[in-house]
């Protein structure tokens, strides 16, 4: 356990001082969404329908471009051959990984929300729900993202790669997420059931993730 | 305590690199890795670390911890030296000792035996090469392993640097471990030369 901490507390130092990039994702999530009533237009009405695709499309967005960073970095100052030669399983280093960058690129978008929501005029239970959806629905962003961030690191192929291989993957999440946020806005009767489905997702994705991504890295050793 | 390798075969790239290699290492003994550029030194030692899956043959370790592997047994000192430039030196040795469960280890004591504890608080960023070989050693000496596999670990210390390296590496022979090293320089220790990449 001292291992796995000492690694979490590591990852998200080293996001968190000058150059790590903890911020890129969460500025880039603050764009588009910014941007976005300017290239709409005045429209409320419309803004407020498509408020919450817009941040979840900013959320998938910003997920991905930091995400092609979890193993890169460690691969290549040499950390990620220490980390496989240590007595602590891979899965479980995997596991840690994630969850470090969950903290650090995931949830500062979803503090940004109920900011970012007044943009889009979505009302105080609108943006309260859709922060809610993407609590439920990042990490499960966040654990299929590992696995193609493994197999760019075992392949050495680059960013393009990983959206590539994650995009099919982060579907179902956008699509549940979207539904829910939606219900939420619309007709709150409909809330729960995606909403159950996103936690599903990301419940799946904690058991899935490590295992895949671990799975990947030991095949693309050299 | 003995490290064998039997009928190892590496192959990389489609490209066979050695074949049928066999070595021993006893306790307290160290084993220098020599041959020409690309004969394979660097790969062996990955082998034995289980960073890359040998084509054929097979590594063990006779009389160490029953249930680890050879490669949970042994430090790894490679080209890349696994420092994080954001974090101070010391952040950086703490955090090698916590990953690896050196629990207990004094590191103000291993960064003083490679001679950096007047620079505990700098950035890693700010380290010559050297003083990051110093470093990279250091974990060495705050993770207690049997086996240590160094990859040129002369390389970028200066002549007092060297001396150190061997004095460490006598303290470490002397308390029954094994070094397989892959070099070039003269180690500055009694080691026995395992050639590779000629072909009888």
């Amino acid at each position: 356990m001292t291992a796995l901490f000492a690694l979490l507390r590591r990852d998200i130092q080293v996001a968190l001082r000058i150059g790590g990039g903890a911020l890129i994702g969460v500025l880039f999530f603050l764009i588009v969404v910014v941007l976005m009533p300017f290239a709409v237009g005045p429209d409320l009405a419309l803004l407020k329908k498509l408020g919450p695709a817009i941040l979840w499309l900013g959320a998938l967005l910003a997920s991905l471009l930091t995400l092609d960073r979890l193993f890169a970095a460690d691969h290549d100052d040499g950390s990620l051959d220490l980390l496989t030669m240590s007595r602590t399983p891979l899965e479980l280093v995997c596991l840690t990984k994630a969850i470090a960058h969950w903290l650090v690129a995931g949830l500062p978008l979803i503090v940004a929300t109920p900011i970012l929501g007044l943009l889009l005029n979505l009302d105080g239970d609108a943006t309260l729900a859709v922060a809610l959806t993407l609590l439920a629905g990042t990490p499960a962003l966040t654990f299929t993202g590992m696995i193609g961030a493994a197999l760019a690191v075992a392949l050495r192929r680059g960013g393009l790669l990983l959206a590539v291989l994650v995009l099919p993957l982060s579907i179902p999440v956008l699509i549940f997420g979207v539904a829910a946020s939606n219900a939420a806005v619309l007709e709150p009767a409909g809330f729960g059931a995606p909403l159950s489905i996103l936690c599903a997702l990301s419940l799946a994705g904690l058991v899935i993730g490590p295992l895949a991504a671990a799975a990947s890295l030991r095949h693309g050793l050299d | 305590m003995r490290l064998t390798g039997s009928q190892l075969r590496c192959v990389r790239g489609g490209r066979e690199i050695f074949a049928g290699l066999d070595f021993t290492a006893d306790a307290g003994e160290a084993l220098a890795v020599v041959g020409a550029n690309g004969a394979g030194k660097t790969s062996l030692l990955r082998l034995i670390a289980g960073l890359i899956a040998p084509a054929g043959g097979s590594v063990a370790l006779a009389g160490g911890g029953d249930d680890l592997s050879p490669a949970e047994q042994a430090h790894y000192l490679g080209h890349r030296d696994a420092l994080k430039s954001a974090l101070s030196v010391l952040e950086n040795l703490a955090f090698w000792r916590d990953a690896l469960g050196g629990e207990n280890a004094d590191i103000g004591a291993a960064l003083a035996a490679v001679g950096l504890d007047h620079i505990a608080q700098l950035p890693a960023a700010y380290l010559s090469a050297g003083q990051r070989r110093r470093l990279s050693i250091a974990r060495l000496l705050a993770v207690k392993r049997p086996i240590w596999l160094l990859d040129e670990p002369t390389a970028s210390l200066d002549a007092h640097g060297q001396a150190m390296l061997a004095d460490l590496m006598r303290a470490h022979l002397g308390g029954g471990g094994v070094i397989v090293a892959a070099t070039h320089l003269p180690l500055g220790i009694p080691a026995r030369e395992l050639r590779i990449g000629e072909r009888a």
